[in-house]
């Protein structure tokens, strides 16, 4: 299979990889995937407490290429995002971005998974 | 040494240039039909195919009359398959196979199966070894036909084709086996291992694709066949149109010479195979071997490598050319049926490589290979959020994974 350049660039040189304390109150974790099927992805977000903005993502990426390119893309994206627009990210602009072929739009699919995850985490966890 | 590096010898090899060689005379100058009896263009490449037929025989122990020419082993699987189940159906219309054949075996089986035959898929254990006992005991009055491989083509596991021949022998069932993957690589022996039908194909000896053929036992018992294809009458009735002679000449020679260093290649290559294992396994944790440790074919070595997925494993050394079970490489999105058959975990699946050596490898690709996928495991390993919670000792299975 060919790879769209921005893929292989995300693959090479991935951003935003990594954790962060899942038990820091300020921080939400979404694990979406299983082994079985060949792909999980863990991505986190950091929360300012007070302007509900993102201020940092992490992520982990067990998958092919485009499942790694969804997911650092996804941490670049909802940087800077309140969570409310976060929620809103679609799997169809992923798609779009990374010039991602058919097979691979459950990769995307994941990854929007992974998003909505790590909100409603963050939000369970600050219920005011 | 010339990037990128091919270890997929398992798929397909180069052809010789030796085989080249031979086979260029059949294009331009000895074009003749092997069938045009009338003329001396036809006689000359007769005599070629029949010395080729004899030749080709004879590396398995067979005679050249036993030898039916094909497109490759998925028309000689077919053709033995398929064939003896039109031939033998008033006898029985049972037939015994083993889930991880090639799908060149198990296709028509299943088909016969739309067709009111009854087929029994055998238990492969976790190194893909089929259990004798169990064989014997499947074999009833309506056995026609047991089919089992004898290298496989993902794991590399060989079936003891000795054992097997003397059971079938015994219960008067013919034994066909898909030789495509040993054939050239480890001794057969037609009578010796009791072998009835054989399929081959020269592609992965070195030469040319489009190319193969079946044996068909000829005495002792003698095996009959429906024709699949029916024209012309060629291969005495079992397989019509004209003889592919420029293939058949590549055929022969690149079986010659890969029977000429059977046993000496077979040693370098289990060599290779065990230094890439011995260099990967000292510097990565959880890797996994798929197949039979010692019972394997000599090029293979089919690894998991735990927490990585195949694809972008493959995709992290794009200067080797390997392949992978996992679904992320599978238009179906399904991972390899053989190591699922086996057992090996659907996350073990998707982190499967498999590594095929053949005559050009070197010491020196198998050593910048080992280098290159240590430090892509690695890396991906940083990135596999699956690593990360095996290292806070999380057990996986315990995880409730939110499947989509
Ligand atoms: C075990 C086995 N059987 C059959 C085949 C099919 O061979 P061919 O490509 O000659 O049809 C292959 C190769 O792909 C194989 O490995
Ligand atoms: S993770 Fe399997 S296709 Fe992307």
């Amino acid at each position: 299979m060919a790879y769209s350049e921005k893929v292989i660039d995300h693959y090479s040189e991935p951003r935003n990889v990594g954790s962060l304390d899942k038990s820091d109150n300020s921080v939400g974790t979404g694990l979406v995937g299983a082994p079985e099927c060949g792909d999980v992805m863990k991505l986190q977000i950091q929360v300012d407490p007070e302007t509900k903005e993102i201020v940092d993502a992490k992520f982990k990426t067990f998958g092919c290429g485009s499942a790694i390119a969804s997911s650092s893309l996804a941490t670049e994206w909802v940087k800077g995002k309140s969570i409310d627009e976060a929620m809103s990210i679609q799997n169809t602009e992923i798609v779009e971005e990374l010039s991602l072929p058919p097979v691979k739009i459950h990769c995307s699919v994941l990854a929007e998974d992974a998003i909505k995850a790590a909100i409603t985490d963050y939000k369970s966890r600050n219920q005011d | 040494m010339k990037l990128p590096i091919y270890l997929d010898y398992n798929a397909t090899t180069p052809v010789d240039p030796q085989v080249v060689e031979a086979m260029m005379p059949f294009f331009t100058e000895s074009f003749g039909n092997a069938a045009s009896r009338n003329h001396a263009f036809g006689w000359q490449v007769e005599q070629v195919v029949e010395d080729a037929r004899e030749s080709i025989g004879s590396a398995i122990g067979a005679s050249g009359k036993e030898i039916v020419f094909t497109s490759g082993a998925t028309e000689s699987n077919n053709l033995a398959i398929l064939g003896v189940a039109e031939f033998y159906q008033k006898k029985g219309k049972h037939i015994i196979t083993s889930p991880i054949e090639h799908k060149a075996v198990i296709d028509p089986c299943q088909a016969l199966e739309q067709r009111g035959y009854e087929i029994t898929f055998l238990d492969v254990d976790k190194d893909g070894c089929i259990d004798l006992k169990q064989l014997e005991e499947s074999i009833r009055e309506d056995t026609i036909l047991v089919s089992l491989m004898a290298g496989n083509n993902e794991i590399g596991t060989l079936n003891p084709l000795k054992e097997i021949g003397e059971i079938t022998r015994a219960k008067g069932v013919i034994f066909h086996t898909d030789a495509t993957q040993a054939v050239g690589k480890i001794p057969i022996d037609v009578d010796e291992m009791k072998i009835d039908l054989l399929s081959m194909t020269a592609h992965k000896m070195y030469g040319p694709k489009g190319v193969g053929a079946l044996y068909v036992r000829r005495k002792k018992p003698r095996v009959r066949l429906s024709p699949i294809m029916f024209g012309g009458g060629h291969e005495r009735g079992m397989r019509s149109g004209t003889l592919n002679v420029t293939g058949i000449v590549g055929f022969a020679k690149a079986l010659e010479l890969s029977i000429s260093e059977i046993s000496s290649e077979a040693e370098r290559l289990i060599g290779l195979r065990q230094r890439l294992f011995e260099r990967l396994s000292a510097e990565l944790d959880y890797i996994f071997l798929n197949g039979h440790p010692t019972q394997r074919l000599p090029n293979n070595l089919n690894l998991s490598f735990g927490y990585v997925e195949g694809e972008s494993l493959m995709m992290g050394v794009s200067d080797l050319a390997v392949s992978s079970g996992s679904a992320c490489t599978s238009a179906s999105l399904e991972p390899s049926y053989v190591l699922r058959a086996l057992g090996v975990g659907d996350d073990l699946a998707h982190s499967s490589i498999r590594f095929g050596m053949g005559r050009f490898t070197t010491v020196e690709e198998v050593d910048y290979t080992a280098d290159k996928i240590i430090v892509a495991v690695k890396r991906l390993r940083e990135m596999s959020p699956l690593y990360e919670m095996v290292k806070e000792g999380v057990d996986l299975s315990t995880v409730e994974w939110s499947s989509h």
